[in-house]
C-alpha cells in the first residue's frame, strides 16, 4: 500500500477554516439583524440566507461558475484587475464555499441572539456599556454555545463540500482538489485503497473534532444559545 | 430636576405625559398594568427609540425632536423588575460592570454600597444561585455604582413574596434617607407607595391623572377613584412618645395620642401611620363603651358622594389629614356636612413609614 497523497486533506482544512473565519464575520452582522430587526424585509433576507440549504449544490456552483466566467462582467472585472480567473482557483472556491456555508453560521447564531434578547442588552447600557463595549462583554460570553455550534457546523460542512468545489473549481492538485474530490476520484480510478485512507481519515477527523465541541460544550456554564 | 414631554403611539394605545420630577427624594409612578408606567421609565432611560418629543434632565437635553442621546450616555440607573443580573459574572463581576464603567464620575464606593445593601457574603457567588430578593440587592447596588444623576425603578418588588419585600424596604428608605440619587419609583402596590414615596404621580390609560405630594394625594377625597376604595387611606406623622408596660406603643399626632401594638423604635423616633379609608368609623359625640382604643376628633373638611352607596370624608386631624369611607345611608343618618366636629374611631392602624427600619402594626 503506498502512501496517499495528504495535499488534499490539507488544502481542505486550509479552505475550512479560512471559510469560517470569514463567515463568522460576515454572518454574525447578518444574524444580529435578524435576530433585532423589526423591518419588513426580514422575511425575504432569511429566505436568501437559508437557500442554501435546500438549493443542490450544483445549482449555485453553476450560477458562480457563470457569474465568475470572464466573459461577465464581474469575472471580467476580476481578470482586467489582477490578471487572474475566480474559476478553478483557491480564491472562487473560498466565495463559493462562504455561500454554501452561510446558514450554518446566521441560523446559529441568530438563534442565540434570539435566545438572549434585548435584556442583558439593555441591562449593560444601563450601565453605562457603550454597544462595542455590550457586544464584546455580553453578548459574545452568553452566545459562546452559539458561536460554538455555528463555528463547528460551518467548519464541517465545508469540510463536506463537493459540489460547487466539482462546478468550480475542477481538480487541481494544491489549488482546489479539496478532499471529496479527491476520493471521488480514486472511487473513479478504482484506487479503492486510497479512497478508503482519505475517507477513514476524515470520518476520524470530524467524530473527533465533534466530540471535542461537544465536550467543551457541556461545561459552558451559561445554556444560551 | 427632570423634565418630560412625551408621546408614544403604540396600536391602540397611546402614552402622552408631560410632567416634571422632583430633583430629590422618591416620586412614584402609580397606576394598574398597562396604565404605561413602565413604558414612561424605558422613555427616560432612551430605551425606547419610537417616542416623540422631549426629555431633559437638569440642563443636559436627552431627548428632543428626534435627537436622542444614547442611553448609556444618560447616566440614569436602572432597576428591572426581573434583575437581570448578568448570569455569566458573580456578584463581584456584575458590581464591578459598573464600576469600572463609572470611574471617576464621583459615584459611591463599592465597599459602601456593598456594606448598605449586605452583600459582602454574596460577593463572590454567581447570581444564579442567588434568592429573589438578594438578587434585587445586587441590582440596586449595580444601579447605585454606575453613579447615577437619576434612579429609575421599574416595581423592584412586584417579583417577591411579602416576607422579601419586607427585606429589601428598609433598604430602599434608607437610600430615599440617605442618597442624594433622586429615585423614580414605578408600582402598582399603594403600601409601595405610601411607605416610599414623597410625590406621586398617577397614571391611567397613559395619561397622567393627578400628580402632587404624596400627602396631599392620599388625603384627597376624590382619591377613591384613583387607588381604588380598599386602597384609600391617609398618612398621619406620629412621635414615638413611650413604651408601655402592657406591651403597647404610644405615640402623639397632632390630634391627640394614638396607641399601637409594640413598635420597635426608640422613643421620638418619627413614624408616617397609615390610615385605610375602610378602617375609619365616624361618631358625632365622642363614644364609650367601644373596644377601639384610637379615637381622634376632627372636623370635616370634604364630602364626596360617587355613584354607588358608598361617600368619601375627609377630616381634618390637628395638622393632619384623614380620610373616611363610610356610607351615604351613615352621612345622611348623622347628617354629615363640611365643619362639622366629630369624632373619628381607627380600627386598625398601620405604620407605613419609619424613619428607622421597617415596622408594621395593626390595632384591634
Amino acid at each position: 500500500m503506498t502512501v496517499p497523497d495528504l495535499g488534499p486533506l490539507w488544502l481542505t482544512l486550509h479552505l475550512a477554516g479560512i471559510v469560517t473565519a470569514v463567515l463568522l464575520v460576515i454572518g454574525t452582522p447578518i444574524a444580529w439583524w435578524l435576530a433585532f430587526t423589526r423591518s419588513r424585509l426580514k422575511p425575504v433576507v432569511e429566505a436568501l440566507t437559508a437557500l442554501p440549504l435546500v438549493l443542490p449544490p450544483t445549482v449555485l456552483g453553476f450560477y458562480l461558475l457563470i457569474l465568475f466566467s470572464p466573459r461577465s462582467a464581474v469575472g471580467g472585472a476580476w481578470l482586467d484587475l489582477t490578471g487572474t480567473t475566480l474559476t478553478f482557483s483557491f480564491l472562487g472556491l473560498v466565495i463559493g464555499s462562504v455561500i454554501y456555508s452561510l446558514p450554518f453560521t446566521v441560523q446559529p447564531l441568530q438563534a442565540a441572539f434570539e435566545g438572549l434578547g434585548r435584556g442583558p442588552l439593555e441591562s449593560a447600557a444601563m450601565l453605562r456599556a457603550g454597544p462595542f463595549d455590550r457586544f464584546r462583554s455580553v453578548v459574545l460570553p452568553l452566545s459562546a454555545r452559539g458561536f460554538l455550534t455555528a463555528s463547528v457546523l460551518t467548519f464541517a460542512h465545508t469540510l463536506g463540500e463537493f459540489g460547487v468545489v466539482l462546478m468550480l473549481g475542477g481538480n487541481i492538485p494544491g489549488r482546489t482538489k479539496v478532499i471529496s474530490i479527491a476520493i471521488y476520484e480514486h472511487v473513479e480510478t478504482i484506487n479503492y485503497a486510497d479512497a478508503h485512507i482519505l475517507s477513514a481519515g476524515l470520518l476520524v477527523f470530524s467524530f473527533l473534532v465533534l466530540l471535542l465541541v461537544y465536550s467543551v460544550n457541556r461545561r459552558f456554564p451559561v445554556a444560551v444559545g | 430636576m427632570l423634565e418630560v414631554d412625551i408621546r408614544l403611539d403604540f396600536g391602540a394605545f397611546s402614552l402622552q405625559v408631560r410632567q416634571g420630577f422632583a430633583g430629590s427624594g422618591v416620586t412614584a409612578i402609580f397606576g394598574r398594568s398597562g396604565s404605561g408606567k413602565s413604558t414612561l421609565l424605558r422613555i427616560i432611560a432612551g430605551l425606547e427609540g419610537r417616542a416623540a418629543g422631549r426629555v431633559a434632565m437638569d440642563n443636559a437635553v436627552w431627548q428632543d425632536s428626534g435627537q436622542l442621546m444614547p442611553p448609556e450616555r444618560r447616566g440614569v440607573g436602572y432597576v428591572f423588575q426581573d434583575t437581570r443580573l448578568f448570569p455569566h459574572l458573580t456578584v463581584r463581576g456584575n458590581l464591578d460592570f459598573a464600576l469600572t464603567r463609572a470611574r471617576g464620575l464621583g459615584g459611591p464606593g463599592l465597599e459602601d454600597v456593598v456594606q448598605a445593601l449586605d452583600l459582602g457574603p454574596l460577593l463572590a457567588r454567581r447570581t444564579t444561585a442567588l434568592s429573589g430578593g438578594e438578587k434585587q440587592r445586587v441590582a440596586i447596588a449595580r444601579a447605585l455604582l454606575t453613579a447615577p444623576k437619576i434612579l429609575l425603578m421599574d416595581e423592584p418588588l412586584a417579583a417577591l413574596d411579602d416576607a422579601r419585600k419586607a427585606e429589601i424596604l428598609p433598604y430602599l428608605e434608607r437610600l430615599r434617607d440617605t442618597g442624594r440619587v433622586p429615585i423614580l419609583y414605578v408600582s402598582h402596590s399603594m403600601a409601595e407607595v405610601t411607605r416610599l414615596a414623597q410625590q406621586i404621580v398617577v397614571l391611567s390609560a397613559g395619561r397622567v391623572l393627578r400628580a402632587g405630594p404624596a400627602a396631599d394625594l392620599l388625603a384627597d377625597p376624590d382619591s377613591v377613584t384613583l387607588f381604588g376604595v380598599r386602597e384609600a387611606g391617609a398618612i398621619l406623622t406620629a412621635r414615638v412618645a413611650g413604651q408601655e408596660a402592657d406591651g403597647l406603643t404610644r405615640l402623639d399626632t397632632s390630634a391627640g395620642p394614638l396607641l399601637l401594638p409594640r413598635v420597635d423604635v426608640p422613643v421620638g423616633t418619627a413614624l408616617r401611620i397609615r390610615i385605610h379609608a375602610q378602617d375609619v368609623i365616624l361618631s358625632r359625640n365622642r363614644p364609650e363603651g367601644l373596644s377601639a382604643l384610637n379615637i381622634l376628633p376632627a372636623t370635616i373638611t370634604a364630602l364626596r358622594f360617587g355613584d354607588g352607596p358608598g361617600a368619601m370624608v375627609q377630616l381634618r386631624a390637628g395638622n393632619d389629614l384623614l380620610l373616611a369611607r363610610i356610607t351615604r345611608r351613615s352621612a345622611a343618618a348623622l347628617e354629615l356636612a363640611e365643619g362639622i366636629p366629630v369624632f373619628a374611631i381607627l380600627k386598625s392602624v398601620a405604620v407605613a413609614q419609619a424613619d428607622v427600619g421597617a415596622a408594621t402594626a395593626e390595632n384591634g
